[in-house]
């Protein structure tokens, strides 16, 4: 009997054993099955993300040769250049105010467009997918067909204008006009896009809440103020930070519109890092800019994750 | 023979709050285990660690008198149905049933025979090729049952499965799942947060709050010999009047609630009765109809409920709430005084403090054994 | 609730006007490819209407094999994201083990990081593996992508967990679940990533620029580009051509798709 239960006793200390091992065993097996399932991911985001940005922060305190090997290293000297450039300082000047003049534009025009295409209206889904075409536009041919607005002699815009009465306006080679001609093309692209995700935005929103403000006999414009655009902040938070980073990274227009002119009055920042490094080879001093644009963009998104969502919403 | 034995299993997940404190139960091949118990008390963490999907964190499980608590789900032989029914929504019905069969390479062949002899059973063969969101909220149920009948596991476990039908389509499937289980002599563990459905279904009941077992026992036991109170106010429905007690002095009476004062044989109080603080109870159909003759109180009614067969009174005993159940029809109005007979044979005595029973009822069981 | 008729009639006004608007670029772009350069040259409206400008931008330009390498290059990526992304929202959704949600911050961590700002060591990592001129070199540093993961990672979560135990129970493993179960179910999400992906690749610009050097594998986009500096003088036609030849692919996916990408954006981005 004693002999038994010893036994029993025994059996049982053992077999925790037994079950602190499978135990491990299997959290070891979960967390290769997991690392397998990522490990696509993980690795490619190494390779083509995480290794090329600390490499470039490296890169921006080396001048480099042609091939992009790094041969002196100079410090802060490549910060301390670009901001005492003009040329950098006016890039930086200009992004800002593409930034300025082609963010608050589209988010409004494509809110009016999602305000009036939510209506239940016969044939509203034609209208829908109208103003939603510029998605699928691409950033050549968008900027094909504003080359040709744009166009001083044949343009459609200079017809308009010298109907008018006015003098025909050098919308690509009028330092004044250049920036704003870009940001047109870039706002009438991008409408597309916020479009869609305002829309969806809107559609989600319940309508009950509509319904209880008919109740109380509330107008059109009240809805639109007290609910829509309340209940819409979220999304609209959203769609605002979002053409904010693309803003940054503007480059496609730049390239077959202005190529950064006239008197660099178009030179975006992802342009100029591009001209820096794959035109004039200085690999260093492109990095140092790349440096910056990633920490203008590392702070719009900071700013997106923190105030996002619910926030917005109860502000 | 024991099917599964569960041995001081326990379970926490953040190494503080134990969500299930030393639970051991056995339970016999062919039975119909309940484990009931109200909403967070641990029934389907304990059912989940049974299947297999939880870790154990402490404590010995046997299936089959084999030691399983380091197996995977998949060797542990076993069925699960879910509260939501877990329905492939891609797949027919037809291929929801195999699914399980597929996964363990079980021959084409033995496949649609067991196909086949399932959905004649389970009355699903019309709906072989349809998908889940066609199937009405019973059917699919249905097809949940033949996903766990089909893999032929001698244990099926089940998770709150008929929470989501209505009243009537649930009354039927108790009785289809009960037939079931017999018919195939499955052992059966049945989680469910509903008493009624424990009592009608149940071989044993094991009765579960905040991680510790109240009670195991048939549905009787528990109705008539409820361990505590929380199970005397858990089983049965209406629930068991409770109502704090004290004897006088010459122990000739018992008073409940300072209200209610009931007539005792000073000899049957026996000596552990009279030293603890005392809490009384009586199922409301034992609070019977009396005559001008052998009434032993009168009442004043708070409310009254007409059920058809039955009729339902509520009187307020001091600050509780207390119910009769009369069978047959009753015009009684609110406000008046009725003449009740309540009689001390059919009281259990709890102690206030630790809350476990002390002695049951003795009339309940002689007329119990008579229905039998 | 019923809208009043005047009421009505001022909400097709007003989408009317913005439609014209918002489209006629493109409807100009359309009309001016099949116009004659002459009618171009003087500005008139269109006099006849000629297929020459499509006929002269093939001739011209390898406008198929542009258009077969966008094919190609998009068709890769969408695949690429498509099995990555999901691979990664499955591990997120279902699988528990130690170091996920660190990981799941990395994944957020990308986001912060702009293609654009690493395209430096991009260009010289593409180049020292021989990969410029290469299909790989164009696709493979786009497969991993956060945004999408997110996405699926949404659509995974509405998933009951007790499908995933059912087939634990059943004896399935990890794979074959995320193979037979939750691709399928996942199905709609899925469709929405992959033409969001086809678009954003079928429209990348700045990489096709910098990792093509020649026809072989050089995208559209570029192609576009291409004609447009040779072209630039006067022949707007061909120009316009090749620029309708661009977006048509792109333009009927969406109109497809417009519904279940709407829906699909709106919901990664914001849950
Ligand atoms: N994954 C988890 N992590 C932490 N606590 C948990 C987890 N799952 C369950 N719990 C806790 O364990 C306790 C028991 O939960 P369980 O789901 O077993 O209850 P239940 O009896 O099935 O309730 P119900 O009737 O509502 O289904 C609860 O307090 C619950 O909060
Ligand atoms: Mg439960």
């Amino acid at each position: 009997m004693s002999i038994a239960s010893d036994l029993a006793v025994q059996n049982q200390d053992s077999m925790e054993l037994v079950f602190k091992q499978v135990r491990k065993k299997q959290k070891i097996k979960s967390f290769i099955k997991g690392i397998l399932f990522l490990s696509p991911s993980i690795l490619l985001f190494s390779v083509f993300l995480f290794y090329p940005m600390l490499r470039t922060i490296y890169l921006s305190f080396f001048l480099t040769d042609a091939s992009g090997s790094t041969t002196v290293f100079v410090g802060w000297q490549n910060y301390i250049n670009l901001f005492t450039s003009p040329v950098f300082l006016k890039s930086m000047m200009s992004t800002f105010l593409f930034v300025l003049y082609t963010v608050p534009v589209t988010v409004i025009i494509s809110l009016f467009l999602a305000v009036i295409a939510n209506e239940k209206l016969k044939g509203v889904g034609f209208f829908r997918t109208i103003y939603s075409s510029s998605m699928g536009i691409s950033v050549a041919a968008a900027s094909v067909f504003w080359l040709y607005l744009f166009n001083p002699s044949m343009g459609f815009l200079n017809m308009i204008v010298e109907a008018l009465g006015f003098e025909a306006i050098g919308w690509l080679t009028d330092p004044a006009w250049a920036l704003v001609s870009i940001s047109i093309t870039t706002i009438w692209m991008n409408i597309g896009f916020t479009f869609l995700i305002l829309l969806g935005g809107l559609q989600s929103i319940d309508s009950y809440l509509y319904e209880s403000a008919d109740i109380d006999g509330a107008g059109y414009f009240y809805k639109l103020r007290r609910i829509t655009i309340p209940m819409l902040s979220p999304t609209l938070f959203f769609v605002i930070t979002v053409t904010i980073i693309n803003a940054f990274q503007t480059f496609g227009q730049i390239d077959i519109l202005t190529q950064g002119g006239p008197a660099n009055e178009t030179n975006l920042i992802v342009y100029s890092i591009y001209r820096e490094a794959f035109v004039n080879y200085q690999f260093g001093s492109a990095s140092a800019q790349a440096v910056v644009l990633f920490i203008l963009i590392l702070l719009m998104t900071a700013i997106q994750f923190k105030f996002g969502e619910r926030k917005v919403h109860y502000q | 023979m024991e099917q599964v034995e569960l041995i001081d299993i326990t379970k926490s997940y953040d190494k503080q709050k134990k969500v299930l404190n030393e639970i051991s139960l056995s339970i016999e091949k062919g039975e119909f285990f309940v484990l009931v118990g109200p909403s967070g008390s641990g029934k389907s963490t304990l059912l989940r660690m049974i299947a297999g999907l939880e870790d154990i964190t402490d404590g010995t499980l046997k299936i089959n008198d084999k030691v399983v608590n380091h197996l995977p789900p998949k060797e542990r032989n076993l069925s699960m149905v879910f509260q939501n029914y877990a329905l492939y929504p891609h797949l027919t019905v037809e291929q929801n049933i195999l699914f399980g069969l597929k996964a363990k390479k079980v021959s084409k062949v033995e496949q649609q025979e067991r196909l086949r002899e399932t959905a004649e059973m389970m009355g699903l063969s019309e709906l072989l090729s349809r998908k889940p969101r066609e199937l009405s909220g019973g059917q699919r149920q249905r097809v949940a049952l033949a996903r766990s009948v089909v893999s032929q596991a001698p244990l099926c476990l089940m998770d709150e499965p008929l929470s989501n039908l209505d009243a009537k389509l649930r009354a039927n499937m108790r009785v289809e799942i009960r037939r079931l289980q017999k018919r195939l002599g499955l052992t059966m563990i049945y989680v469910t947060h509903d008493q009624v459905e424990a009592m009608t279904m149940g071989d044993r009941i094991m009765v579960l709050n905040d991680g510790i077992i109240q009670q195991i026992g048939k549905p009787i036991t528990l109705y008539n010999e409820p361990a505590n109170l929380f199970v005397a106010s858990f089983i049965g429905s209406p629930k068991m009047n409770l109502g704090k007690a004290k004897f006088s002095t010459d122990y000739k009476q018992l008073i409940i609630e300072g209200v209610l004062p009931i007539e005792m044989d000073p000899l049957s109080v026996s000596e552990r009765l009279k030293d603890v603080n005392l809490t009384v109870g009586i199922r409301a159909e034992h609070i019977f109809s009396g005559m001008e003759e052998n009434a032993t109180h009168y009442l004043e009614v708070v409310n009254v409920e007409h059920l058809g067969n039955e009729t339902t009174l509520a009187f307020d005993i001091g600050t509780e709430l207390w119910t009769a159940k009369w069978p047959g029809q009753w015009m009684i109005n609110v406000g008046d005084k009725i003449p009740v007979r309540i009689s001390v044979e059919h009281l259990c005595y709890f102690d206030s403090d630790s809350e476990e029973l002390l002695k049951a009822a003795t009339a309940g069981k002689s007329q119990e054994v008579v229905a039998i | 609730m019923t809208m009043g008729t005047g009421k009505k009639l001022i909400f097709y006004i007003l989408l009317t006007i913005s439609a014209i608007i918002l489209f006629a670029p493109t409807l100009m772009a359309l009309v001016m490819s099949f116009m004659s350069n002459q009618d171009i040259l003087t500005g008139s409206l269109p006099t006849s209407l000629t297929l020459d400008n499509y006929k002269n931008a093939f001739e011209r330009f390898p406008l198929f094999q542009y258009l077969f390498n966008s094919f190609v290059v998009s068709i890769l990526i969408m695949i690429g994201q498509l099995v990555l992304c999901s691979l990664a929202a499955y591990a997120f959704v279902f699988l528990e083990f130690k170091g996920r949600d660190l990981l799941f911050y990395v994944f957020i961590a990308t986001m912060m990081i702009p293609f654009e700002a690493s395209i430096i060591p991009n260009f010289h990592i593409i180049r020292d593996l021989n990969w410029i001129d290469t299909y790989q070199g164009l696709t493979i540093p786009f497969f991993a992508m956060a945004f999408g993961t997110f996405l699926l990672r949404q659509n995974f979560k509405m998933i009951p967990k007790e499908l995933k135990e059912a087939s634990q129970i059943a004896g399935m493993g990890d794979f074959r679940f995320y193979l037979t179960v939750v691709l399928p179910v996942a199905k709609t999400s899925l469709v929405t990533l992959g033409v969001y992906g086809f678009l954003t690749s079928w429209n990348m610009y700045l990489w096709p620029l910098l990792a093509t050097t020649n026809d072989s594998v050089r995208t559209v986009q570029i192609g576009l580009k291409q004609l447009q500096t040779q072209e630039q003088l006067n022949d707007w036609g061909v120009i316009m051509a090749g620029a309708v030849i661009v977006i048509i692919p792109t333009l009927i996916l969406l109109f497809l798709g417009q519904k279940k990408l709407q829906r699909g954006l709106t919901e990664g981005a914001l849950k």
